[in-house]
């Protein structure tokens, strides 16, 4: 990977919770569609322009086994956000599995 | 165990002890990394879990200012306010080797973000709970970046412990104990070779000392 090259941001999600990222400079597409936002998904890891994409909780859900699929690449970093309607806590879980793939057992939440 | 078939010579027995070394080094070096990266990776797991409980919170803030400031404003305005965004956001990813992990660092691209104003609208349309909840928006970037770099950390320590775990099982309960039973089993075949050889020469030489005993008489 090039050192130092310069990245952006993009933010896949419904209109409502998306739309304020765009004020911020981060690229933002909409998605209401499980579907699309798979096809959108791919196109974008693809591009190599972004360093992480910002992706909301209801399809961060579906799209879980695709998203499984990058996550030991580098870039682009997906990260889950809550979205306007939902948050069930999806991202402490992915925390959550972490440790556990890494540790073999879950020592953190232990309840 | 099944046994590997080998070949019970003191040439093989010589190279099966050499590899055996060199096993036990190899399982003791990634153990040392297995126990190392564990470490930082609790650290790194432990300031994501705080980052993101954090972000999330604020988040969740965030998403009903701008909420009600949609619902404020019409659809087709709010959509114009944003659509020509004042800055762009640029980030400089870099690299830190961690453990021999190359975990990507993420900085905003100074260049973005020389004043904080991030409005791209004029005031005169739009409600001024959407100003307040793209300001906070603003604010939370910071972290926004920082969790998304503490999370790809994470997973990324996650999948190199989890990989280094498995050679250390791999050589701890396979590796070093299929070598030790081969050695076991070739020191075996040889000492049983060395005492056949001990008893044919002491049978060979009793029959020896008994042809003498009869030429003599």
């Amino acid at each position: 990977m090039e050192q130092n090259r310069s990245y952006l941001v993009a933010v896949i999600g419904d209109r409502d919770s998306v739309l304020g990222f765009r004020a911020v400079g981060f690229d933002v597409h909409f998605a209401e569609e499980p579907q699309d936002a798979g096809i959108l998904l791919k196109k974008l890891v693809r591009d190599g322009k972004y360093a992480i994409i910002y992706i909301t909780e209801p399809l961060f859900t579906v799209l879980s086994e695709l998203i499984e699929t990058y996550r030991d690449l580098t870039l682009p970093a997906i990260i889950v956000i809550p979205s306007v309607s939902e948050n069930s806590g999806v991202g402490i879980r992915r925390i959550q599995n972490s440790v556990e793939r890494a540790v073999g057992a879950d020592i953190l939440f232990k309840e | 165990m099944a046994l590997t078939r080998v070949n019970p010579t003191r040439m093989e027995l010589t190279k099966l002890k050499k590899r055996l070394q060199i096993a036990r080094r190899g399982h003791k070096l990634l153990k040392d990394k297995r126990d190392e990266l564990m470490k930082q990776f609790m650290a790194v797991v432990k300031e994501n879990m705080e980052l993101r409980l954090k972000v999330e919170e604020k988040l969740q803030g965030l998403h009903s200012g701008f909420y009600l400031a949609a619902a404020s404003t019409s659809p087709k305005i709010l959509e114009e306010s944003l659509i020509y965004p004042k800055m762009k956001s640029r980030l400089e990813v870099g690299t830190k080797n961690m453990m021999s992990v190359n975990v990507p660092t993420f900085s905003f691209d100074s260049k973005s973000i020389e004043n904080g104003d991030i409005y791209s609208y004029g005031f005169t349309f739009t409600d001024s709970r959407l100003d307040e909840a793209l300001g906070n928006l603003g604010d939370i970037l910071p972290d926004l970046l920082k969790l998304a770099e503490v999370e790809k950390t994470a997973q990324m320590l996650a999948a190199e412990i989890e990989r280094t775990r498995r050679r250390v099982n791999a050589l701890e309960y396979i590796m070093i104990p299929d070598y030790q039973e081969n050695i076991k089993y070739i020191t075996m075949k040889l000492d049983e070779n060395e005492r056949g050889n001990i008893t044919r020469l002491m049978k060979v030489k009793d029959m020896m000392i008994a042809q003498q005993f009869q030429t003599k008489q």
